[in-house]
Formats: structure tokens, C-alpha cells, sequence
């Protein structure tokens, strides 16, 4: 190498000068997030509080009329706040046992070539965008719901026929997209367990399944519960799938009505709101990450929780 | 007669435009494209869509012609264009008597038709309005009740912002009365939730059902909902797009005269109809 060229990895005189730079621009980058989190936190406060106190906070949050373009118009969120947290219970209901089990299929039992499958296709079922899952209630989902509603119903002259597009709907289509979340995080949790746990139990005569059941999973609980609280935040953020699933108007949440989730109530509305519609669709927002910031002090105590058992 | 008279002549100034070309025999200056200025609107939040890409078109034409529209409602907009603070009043309905008294000329510049389908398997051909009222406020909740199989009815429309629920509704006079099932927020949206739910029904403007698969559009009140009967005024579920100007359009500044001759143009024709709106005849 010729001296005249002079490399920053070697030449002391930029050494310094480059590390202080190198610094500042990794301080700076830091700072983008920590400015982002207090900048959506203020601005979601300021924002979705004014229709709070303008409309009444009983009004908002307690009441079940939602009619905001209406000549009177009432702007109560409570049937949309309920159909979140009925879905996405129900979709954990679904979605956990399903990932949990799966996980436990590919880190305990699978053979090695089936795991890779499996694990492949796991990996797919991730990255697909939101939306086609949507496609694919569209598809499929809703009008095996709509044979399933004619029959239940058949007869009924005060159900209101969705045509398939309902809460059922939207909780199966969550209930598949918080699978890769779950397995991955089980799995992940699952694996951390010490083998000595494993063959402490098969050597004390206990079958696998014994294993699996009374020492394995115990021992991963909170990766676990970590897993489940990440399908939870996945599932109520989720907007795209469920709007084209869950029929979009607003109704109580019972497994065949068409409802309206907190995300979707955004999406839908946002466009064309204006005055108080519109701060209310920022209280929507607000509730929304109210949820989810719950969810992550949820979560980071699960995994402190975690590294404490852990020692 | 009078807005006979005004369509004659911004055609013959639009045939001019395109006939003659820079060599314009023309001694009207209105057919020139240098005009310069702004046109102020206000009106209906439904011809939001047709006035922006009216806006926008228009510059093709006229590049130092302005549009300058405002979406504050029907009422608004004609209050405005009577009170002379607006060049153009935008109103999708007719225009009342006594609007009509201030002075104003209703100029149609577009008609707005919307279809009413159900999914092709079902034997429903006609409906009249009462029916299709009833249907979509709740009160018939199955086919049989209106002749057609023992099917239940599955009510599909649109999300509250939408122009075609907002016609549709107004129309028929059942604004926020109606009890949907499913509320969709594009027209294709709802042509494919048709075709794929037995019974379902759903309103459309009328492009959509141009071309689609798997739906019928029923007939109202005995009527096929074409551009023809839309038109000549026999198929009911339609409204006016109405540009209100105070006085005639020849009265108008030269701008606003421009923006006519434009809207009559085959252009400005190929825009309405890309709108899904249809051109009136007259």
C-alpha cells in the first residue's frame, strides 16, 4: 500500500476524529427513535384528548351509538373498544393452543427433515403481507362462514345476514396470523430450556409427553406468555386483513354480526372526517395505543420475570 | 329553452375548438385557449371527484385557466353562487323554484345514475323503490318476501363517505336509516362481494356493471338501468350534477364560460363519463 493513501482504519490522525464522528452518528440515530416514541406519545395525547373532554368521556367511551355523520351525530366507541377485545381474545383462544403446540412439534418431537419443512413454511406464513391474508378470507373463509351462518340462522327473521363477513371471520384470519409470532417466540423459549431438564426427566422414567408437559414447558412458561402477549399486540394493531373479513359496520360483537375493530374504525373513516369525527378517530387511535403500551409493560415484565427465574 | 340555447351555443364553441384549430375562423374569443383566470366553486361534497379531475383536465386546454372549488354541500354552494361570492354553485339535486327565482340557471352538466345488483343466481329481475327501501332500512330480510327464493337477504353498500351512498340514500330519503351488513369502500369491492354472496345486493354507479360477471343489475320500478333510460329521466334512482351560475353562462365572465365549453367538449365528455356519470342528452 502506498502512505499517500491514507485509510481511516489505519491512519492515526483520522483515527480519533472518525470515532468522535462515528459516535455522534450513532448518538444521533439513537435519539431518531427516543424522538419518535415521545413525539407519537405527546402527539396522540394532544390529539385524541380534546373529543374526550368536547364529547364527554362517557359519551366516547361508554356509550354504543356510533353515528358521526348523522344530523345529530353521537360518537360512542364502546361496541367498537368490545369487538377488539372480544376478537382479539378469541383469536388467542384459537391461535396459542395451535402455536404453542406447533412449537413444541418442531423443537421437541420433529424429525430433522420434517422441522425443515415445517420451519420453512412457518418462515413464509410470517412474511406474507396482511392483506393477502385478507384475500384469503375473502376467499375462503367467508363463504364457508356464510353456509355456516344460513344454517345456524335458517329461519331467523331478525339476524341480520353478513353474507360471511363477521367477527368469526375476522378472528379465524387473526387467529392464522398471529401463528408465526407464537411458534417462533414458543420455539425460541422452548429451546433455551437446558437438555438436562429433559434427560433428568427420561432418566427418572417419564415418558416424552410426561417431559414435554410437567418440565419442558413449565420451565419456558414466560417465554411463552411473552409469545402470547406479542400475538395479543400483533392481533389488535392488525388492520388491513380483518377490514376486508369483518364487514365494517358497527355492531356489538357477536361471532356472526358485521363489526368494526378500533383499526379498521380509523382506516375507514379517517379519509373524510373532519371537525369532532376526526378527534374522535384520534380517541379511537388514542385507545388503541393505550392497549398497547398496557401490552408491552405487560410484556417487559414477563420477560424480567423471565431473567429472574433464569438466575 | 334558455339552457337549450346555452348548450347550443358552448357545442358550437367546443366544435370550434376542436375543428378549426389554431387557424380559427372563429371571431368568438371564448374559443381561444389562452384564457387566463379562476373560476371559483363551491357546493356538493359528491361532485368532489368530478370537479378536482375537472380542475386538473382543464389545464390540458386552458394552462392559465385556474379552478378554485370549495366542498361545502349542495345548500352551501347555491347560497354562495346567489350571494355572488362564487362563480359556479355546485348542487347535486335539482335546482328548488325558488333558487331558481334568484336568478340562477340550472346547467346540468352531469347525470348520476346508480345501479341496483344482486347476485345472478338470483330470479329477482325488478324491484320497485318501496321494495329497495324496505330491503335496505331492514324490514325485508328475505328474497321470498319480494318473489325470489328463500334466501336471506345480505345488505351490502358503501362507508359513509362514499357519493354513491350518500346519492343513493339521499335519493331514495333514507339517509342513515339504512342497516348494512357489510360497508365497503370501493365499488369493485362490492361488485365481487356480490357475485361471491348468494344473496346479496348491493348499488353501484352504473360503469361498474358494465362489464361484470356474476351479478344482475335488477330493473326498478319495471326500468333497465342503462344510459338511455338514465338520460331520458324513466329510470328514478339518478340525480343531477348541476354547475348553478347566476344568469346565463354567455353572462359569465370568459373563464367561466371557458370551463362550459370544456365540460361540452368531447374531452371534457370523455371526463364525465370517466366518472361514471353520464352525459345528459339534451
Amino acid at each position: 500500500m502506498d502512505k499517500e493513501f491514507i485509510s481511516i482504519k489505519s491512519n492515526s490522525k483520522t483515527k480519533s476524529t472518525v470515532e468522535k464522528i462515528a459516535a455522534i452518528i450513532f448518538t444521533c440515530c439513537a435519539v431518531v427513535s427516543i424522538v419518535a416514541v415521545v413525539s407519537i406519545t405527546a402527539y396522540m395525547l394532544i390529539s385524541g384528548t380534546p373529543a374526550l373532554f368536547e364529547v364527554g368521556i362517557t359519551e366516547v367511551l361508554f356509550s354504543n351509538v356510533w353515528a358521526p355523520t348523522a344530523a345529530d351525530p353521537q360518537y360512542g366507541i364502546l361496541n367498537i373498544i368490545l369487538v377488539s377485545i372480544v376478537g382479539v381474545f378469541c383469536a388467542i383462544l384459537i391461535g396459542v393452543p395451535i402455536g404453542v403446540l406447533t412449537a413444541v412439534n418442531l423443537s421437541e418431537i420433529a424429525a430433522p427433515n420434517v422441522r425443515k419443512i415445517l420451519k420453512t413454511a412457518i418462515e413464509l406464513l410470517a412474511g406474507i403481507p396482511s392483506v393477502i391474508y385478507g384475500l384469503l378470507g375473502i376467499l375462503i373463509i367467508c363463504p364457508t362462514i356464510y353456509s355456516l351462518e344460513k344454517m345456524i340462522y335458517a329461519g331467523s327473521s331478525t339476524h341480520q345476514f353478513t353474507g360471511g363477513a363477521n367477527l368469526l371471520s375476522a378472528i379465524i384470519v387473526l387467529a392464522i396470523m398471529i401463528l408465526p409470532t407464537v411458534i417462533n417466540m414458543t420455539e425460541t423459549s422452548l429451546q433455551s430450556v437446558p437438555d438436562d431438564l429433559r434427560t433428568s426427566s427420561l432418566a427418572l422414567g417419564a415418558s416424552q409427553i410426561q417431559t414435554i408437559f410437567r418440565v419442558v414447558l413449565p420451565a419456558a412458561k414466560n417465554g411463552i406468555m411473552s409469545a402470547i402477549v406479542l400475538g395479543v399486540g400483533r392481533a389488535i394493531g392488525e388492520a388491513m386483513a380483518i377490514m376486508l373479513v369483518s364487514g365494517n359496520s358497527v355492531n356489538a360483537p357477536a361471532l356472526f354480526n358485521s363489526v368494526r375493530f378500533l383499526t379498521t374504525g380509523i382506516v375507514s373513516e379517517m379519509s373524510y372526517a373532519s371537525g369532532t369525527h376526526r378527534e374522535v378517530l384520534f380517541t379511537i387511535g388514542l385507545v388503541l395505543f393505550v392497549f398497547i403500551i398496557i401490552i408491552n409493560i405487560v410484556l417487559t415484565f414477563l420477560i424480567k420475570g423471565g431473567d429472574n427465574n433464569g438466575k | 329553452m334558455k339552457k337549450l340555447g346555452a348548450l347550443l351555443l358552448a357545442f358550437a364553441l367546443s366544435f370550434s375548438l376542436v375543428g378549426c384549430g389554431n387557424s380559427s375562423s372563429s371571431d368568438d374569443d371564448s374559443a381561444n385557449t389562452d384564457i387566463s383566470g379562476t373560476v371559483t366553486m363551491d357546493g356538493s361534497t359528491s361532485m368532489e371527484e368530478l370537479v378536482n379531475g375537472l380542475a386538473e383536465a382543464i389545464t390540458e386546454v386552458y394552462p392559465n385557466l385556474t379552478i378554485e372549488p370549495q366542498f361545502t354541500g349542495s345548500g352551501t354552494g347555491i347560497q354562495s353562487v346567489i350571494d355572488g361570492k362564487v362563480d359556479i354553485g355546485n348542487s347535486s339535486r335539482a335546482l328548488k323554484d325558488e333558487e331558481l327565482a334568484e336568478g340562477l340557471v340550472e346547467n346540468i352538466v352531469a347525470l348520476d345514475g346508480i345501479a341496483i345488483i344482486v347476485n345472478s343466481e338470483n330470479t329477482v329481475t325488478n324491484l320497485t323503490t318501496d321494495q329497495v327501501i324496505a330491503i335496505y332500512t331492514g324490514e325485508i330480510s328475505n328474497w321470498s318476501e319480494v318473489g325470489g327464493p328463500d334466501e336471506a337477504i345480505v345488505v351490502i353498500g358503501r362507508e359513509a363517505s362514499s357519493g354513491t351512498r350518500g346519492a343513493f340514500e339521499e335519493i331514495l330519503g333514507i339517509e342513515d336509516e339504512c342497516n348494512y351488513a357489510q360497508e365497503i369502500n370501493s365499488t369493485g369491492a362490492v361488485v365481487a362481494g356480490v357475485q361471491s354472496t348468494a344473496g346479496a345486493i348491493g348499488y353501484v354507479s352504473l360503469e361498474a356493471i358494465s362489464d361484470a360477471t356474476g351479478i344482475t343489475a335488477v330493473q326498478l320500478d319495471s326500468v333497465e338501468c342503462n344510459t338511455t333510460t338514465i338520460a331520458d329521466g324513466s329510470y328514478t334512482l339518478q340525480r343531477p350534477f348541476v354547475m348553478a351560475t347566476k344568469g346565463e353562462v354567455s353572462e359569465q365572465s370568459e373563464a367561466v364560460q371557458a370551463v362550459f365549453t370544456y365540460l361540452e367538449s368531447d374531452a371534457g365528455q370523455e371526463l364525465i363519463e370517466s366518472f361514471g356519470l353520464v352525459v345528459p342528452t339534451e
